[in-house]
């Protein structure tokens, strides 16, 4: 095992997390702002990709797909928002969890019917098939560019979050909706803008996850699960915590996977075990969470 | 009646009356010639192998229909019941066929787990089953019965015979890698049995829980040990994300990839393009196959489904061609469990994938096994054929069957 095998399983890693950060950092900001856990992430993950495909036959370009993903995956979120999740605001979170489980089936036999059973591939965009040198290693130049996006992607959400006053009003609601009411926002707005917004960047993920995942019915489910341990882990609602707790688990998975094949899985869920045992709520989860 | 004993003369007597007084038997057996012939598809029609069962129930469809739904005076009922590719879901719809529905023949499943639960109802029911995919080798193996019949493939046969062309054609040194479940590790198992006699060696090993997207741990691995070759046993999207992420590491020039022919078969391969470009391995068809079978098969299953057949397409037409002569030699008569075993047993044919027959030791299908090089040729991005391995026969022994 030498420094060169280290460097690109850390690479991987990396470009786990990133892809990992697009569908939990939505999945997290979803919790926080509407408190619905939302099963359906996984189907708006693999709604991304589908989109992309298509937009990808339409336009032939990469980079007119990925923004058109974004958006048409994010307009339908803001829709399945008002259509279905405000009925159930205040409600039985088992009613809500079921609801949202519930989207994400008919999203996947959606996919069947519309995409058919059958994988497809998004191809790699012509200029970035070869691969980097990179700290003495040969790296695949599509997963360096996931892992700049990702982190590009991260720092956005971040200004956005801390800076604009969108964003204010966004974390004003994670912390007291009763309030941001009171003081004339339209929480109605607010609420399908957010759930927007997290579709739209589990959709990013999956869109951009396509060259390397493809895309497939049921894509949704396997991410999904490791998007939930890493909302977790990072403490229900925080962004800060997605984003530290998607690296953890993709370091977690890859040199399990790399170093001990056989408990690649289990080394996923004893960082959760640890994390939790350590913080109960999470690492940046509030101190009362409920 | 001259010459004839008087006890000779009872025992035709009392045989006449006999048959007088169970009068009705007779017109009972004639309306079973114009009973429907109900055949029970345990496949899967949703989740991961949807494809599969639906590309089994058409090469069914190509023979039956062919026959205008009519087989020895009995028209065809195909009864069909999604196994959602879960054991007890299986057992649940098998009892279904077997009790309310009284099927004449099972057929399926894919998945071996749904095999291995419902093979013991089946082997106390004495019903035929024809296993249209399940590679498991136990199942015509230690877990044989009498009356079930595998039309595909054992696990087995699926690798053992690139072990030794790989070994002579490419190099010595080979990487393993599979699914984290028992189709991987008997895949995997009978190439590293045949590449390892012919004296290669295995340089790393390594399996990946089933429905994994991301390789490159496994692509670091390889490429930082440079053997000669890869062999892999991937399906479905494992396959699609193994062989692109293979390429995009850039291995595909220093390192050949190989595998169990579900790793670049056609139901992948259009998902995969130029990646699988060069990778060889084996299975037992191939759509570019020039036997005459074939090219009448393509032709009728184009027109029915819009779409060139795969290989699980195959195994439909050669079960529902299996249904067909055993009904054609007893008359249509499906009553007797142990007759139809012993004339399925018999059965052989001119099929698209070459000559089938089955095993009589272990009802298992013998496969010439074809070695392919995936190539854009005269069909287009395809495997060809580039050796084959005869008549390979599964090394098991069934103790439940005498031949």
């Amino acid at each position: 095992m030498d420094l060169a095998f280290l460097v690109t399983q850390a690479l991987n890693a990396l470009q786990a997390g990133m892809l990992l950060f697009l569908l939990s950092s939505g999945l997290a900001l979803i919790f926080g702002v509407l408190q619905v856990i939302n099963f359906a992430h996984g189907a708006f993950y693999m709604l991304g990709a589908y989109v992309g495909l298509t937009g990808l036959a339409l336009t032939g370009r990469f980079w007119l797909a990925v923004p058109l993903a974004v958006l048409v995956v994010g307009a339908v979120g803001a829709l399945v928002e008002r259509a279905f999740i405000r009925r159930l605001y205040g409600a039985d979170p088992l009613a809500q969890a079921l609801l949202t489980f519930g989207l994400l089936l008919v999203l996947d036999e959606g996919v069947k019917w519309l995409w058919g059973p059958q994988i497809r591939s998004l191809p790699t965009p012509e200029a970035l098939r070869g691969t980097i040198a990179l700290l003495g290693v040969s790296y695949p130049a599509y997963r360096l560019l996931v892992v700049a996006v990702g982190g590009v992607a991260a720092v956005t959400l971040w200004l956005f979050l801390e800076r604009s006053r969108l964003g204010a009003i966004l974390r004003a609601g994670v912390s007291d909706r009763q309030m941001v009411a009171a003081l004339g926002i339209n929480l109605g707005v607010l609420f399908a803008f957010t759930f927007g917004l997290g579709a739209g960047l589990a959709a990013f993920g999956g869109v951009m996850a396509g060259p390397i995942a493809s895309a497939y019915p049921g894509m949704g489910v396997e991410v999904l699960i490791k998007a939930f341990i890493v909302v977790v882990i990072g403490g229900l609602g925080s962004l800060k915590g997605a984003a530290v707790g998607s690296l953890l688990i993709g370091v977690a998975e890859t040199f399990g996977q790399a170093l001990a094949p056989d408990w690649a899985m289990v080394a996923v869920y004893a960082v959760m075990v640890a994390v939790l045992l350590w913080r109960p709520t999470g690492m940046f989860g509030a101190e009362a969470a409920t | 009646m001259a010459g004839m004993s008087r006890r000779q003369v009872l025992r035709t007597g009392v045989a006449a009356g006999v048959s007088a007084a169970a009068g009705l038997a007779f017109p009972a057996l004639l309306r079973a010639q114009g009973k429907p012939l109900k055949i029970g598809l345990l496949l899967p029609y949703s989740k991961v192998y949807a494809v599969l069962g639906e590309s089994i129930t058409n090469g069914m469809r190509v023979v039956f229909e062919a026959e205008g739904n009519r087989v020895a005076g009995r028209p065809v009922e195909l009864l069909r019941e999604d196994d959602e590719v879960s054991p007890p879901v299986g057992l649940r719809k098998l009892r279904k066929f077997l009790t309310s529905d009284q099927v004449d023949f099972v057929v399926g499943p894919v998945s071996s787990a749904v095999a291995a639960a419902i093979r013991d109802p089946i082997h106390q029911a004495k019903v035929i089953l024809l296993n249209a995919n399940a590679g498991d080798n136990a199942l015509t193996r230690e877990r044989c019965s009498p009356y079930i019949f595998r039309t595909s493939f054992s696990n087995w046969q699926t690798s053992y015979g690139l072990g030794a062309w790989a070994k002579q054609h490419i190099g010595g040194t080979a990487y393993l890698t599979g699914s984290d479940y028992a189709a991987g590790y008997q895949i995997v198992g009978a190439f590293k049995e045949a590449f390892v006699a012919a004296g290669g060696t295995v340089v790393g090993e390594s399996y990946v829980k089933l429905g994994s997207t991301d390789y490159a741990p496994i692509m670091a691995k390889i490429g930082a040990v440079g053997p000669a070759l890869s062999f892999s046993f991937f399906a479905g999207s494992d396959a699609v994300h193994f062989v692109k992420q293979f390429a995009e590491f850039g291995l595909k020039g220093k390192v050949r990839l190989t595998g169990a022919g579900f790793l670049v078969s056609d139901d992948v391969l259009e998902s995969q393009g130029d990646a699988a470009v060069g990778a060889v391995s084996t299975l037992h068809y191939t759509r570019t196959l020039q036997n005459p079978q074939n090219l009448e098969f393509r032709k009728r299953y184009q027109a029915l489904t819009g779409k060139p057949p795969d290989v699980y397409a195959v195994q439909g037409y050669d079960t529902a061609r299996v249904i067909l002569e055993a009904l054609r030699r007893t008359g249509g008569d499906t009553t007797d469990p142990e007759r139809l075993s012993g004339v399925i047993r018999g059965i052989q044919f001119e099929s698209p994938r070459g000559r089938f027959r089955f095993d009589p030791a272990t009802h298992n299908a013998i496969n010439d096994m074809y070695v392919m090089e995936v190539r854009r040729g005269d069909e287009g991005l395809a495997n060809y054929v580039v050796s084959v391995v005869k008549e390979l026969k599964d090394p098991g022994h069934c103790p439940n069957i005498t031949a």
